[in-house]
């Protein structure tokens, strides 16, 4: 019966085959690459604990109020989206110490000596009204105000953007350029929505 | 010359690449078993905002994710055009955020507890209500490492 012979099969393209699959499986799944802006939540009041915050003086906070249109109204006044950034830096640094404009706190930091830093706080009140995406844009706003703020800084120091610093000079900058942004309880102003 | 001569004499035989297959195939199930497609079928339509300030999330297993947005339009019958809250595959309420970070905590080891990140994927249209709500719990439940998810952007303000 067996008149011909058992050919082995040519296992040759098994090969490309096994590519072929690798190939599609590599770009078909999407190894997204998760991204965004990263916050910390203030921790809940205790329920005992009494409001103090009549400690912060009038002139350090920096307030962001947006309203349930989406406008923007910054230290009593209105503003647009593009100039928040600079306004920010501005009343951070206070380059020529107004009187309405945050307090400065020689501090001792470790590479800086003594240091002017500033006692701001930006304040950032939403409506519920308020668009995400108008949310988002501000607290992107203010972050990088303080990124700009501490880039230059790094630049001028050490002349290297602050991310590529060694752990301590980072420390040294952030000391300088602390990043508080607070979020007051939500309002309803704008009615339901 | 007569060494490169000698060398082409013995070169005659073609290497065996019969297992060849078989190493690619290793490649093959190696890349099948570690990227995870975890895809959550979302319900609802989320499309993210746009910023610059973006930092990476580090750890995926450590991320749990929270979906906001309106409901796509063949669930708009049941569920209305309002934004809704997505948990893993179903939609959820306010109130279920809690009981959600709690089994998030209880399928990690204590120690990577305070790593655990709560990433919003809230859609760029929605308003800050239902946001803030959902800010609230997390505050309530001591869940206080988030990540508002964004793309980059590319054009100017």
């Amino acid at each position: 019966m067996a008149k011909r012979e058992l050919q082995e099969i040519n296992a040759g393209s098994m090969a490309d085959i096994a590519f072929l699959l690798l190939i599609f499986f590599l770009v078909a799944t999407t190894m997204d690459i998760d991204s965004g802006l990263a916050r910390k939540l203030p921790p809940m009041p205790e329920k005992n604990q009494k409001k103090d915050d009549s400690k912060i003086k009038e002139r350090n906070v920096f307030v962001v109020l947006i309203n349930s249109h989406n406008q923007l109204l910054v230290g009593g006044q209105p503003m647009q989206l593009r100039d928040l950034r600079e306004k920010t830096k501005e009343f951070i640094t206070n380059p020529l110490d107004k009187p309405d404009m945050p307090e400065k706190n020689p501090t001792e930091v470790k590479y800086f000596g003594t240091y002017p830093v500033s006692k701001c706080i930006v304040s950032l009140q939403n409506d519920r009204g308020t668009k995400y995406k108008t949310y988002i844009a501000v607290q992107n706003e203010l972050v990088a105000a303080y990124n700009e703020l501490r880039d230059e800084l790094a630049m001028q120091k050490w002349g290297k953007p602050y991310n590529d610093l060694p752990i301590d000079q980072k420390k040294a900058i952030r000391d300088i350029y602390p990043q508080r942004i607070s979020e007051a309880e939500p309002k309803n102003i704008g009615g339901n929505k | 010359m007569a060494k490169f001569s000698n060398k082409r004499k013995r070169s005659g035989q073609a290497i065996s690449t019969a297992s060849l297959p078989d190493i690619i195939f290793m490649l093959l199930f190696f890349f099948m078993v570690t990227t995870v497609m975890r895809e959550v079928e979302l319900k609802i339509k989320v499309k993210v905002p746009e910023a610059t300030e973006l930092k990476k999330l580090e750890k995926k297993s450590l991320v749990s994710y929270i979906y906001i947005g309106k409901p796509l339009p063949k669930y708009r019958k049941v569920f209305g055009s309002e934004p809704r809250i997505q948990l893993d595959d179903a939609f959820a309420q306010v109130s279920d955020i809690q009981q959600y970070i709690i089994n998030e905590r209880e399928a990690h080891d204590e120690k990577e507890i305070p790593l655990l990140t709560t990433s919003l994927k809230v859609d760029g249209d929605v308003t800050m209500g239902i946001v803030t709500d959902v800010k609230q719990e997390l505050r309530k439940i001591n869940a206080l490492k988030i990540n508002y998810s964004a793309r980059k952007r590319t054009t100017d303000l």
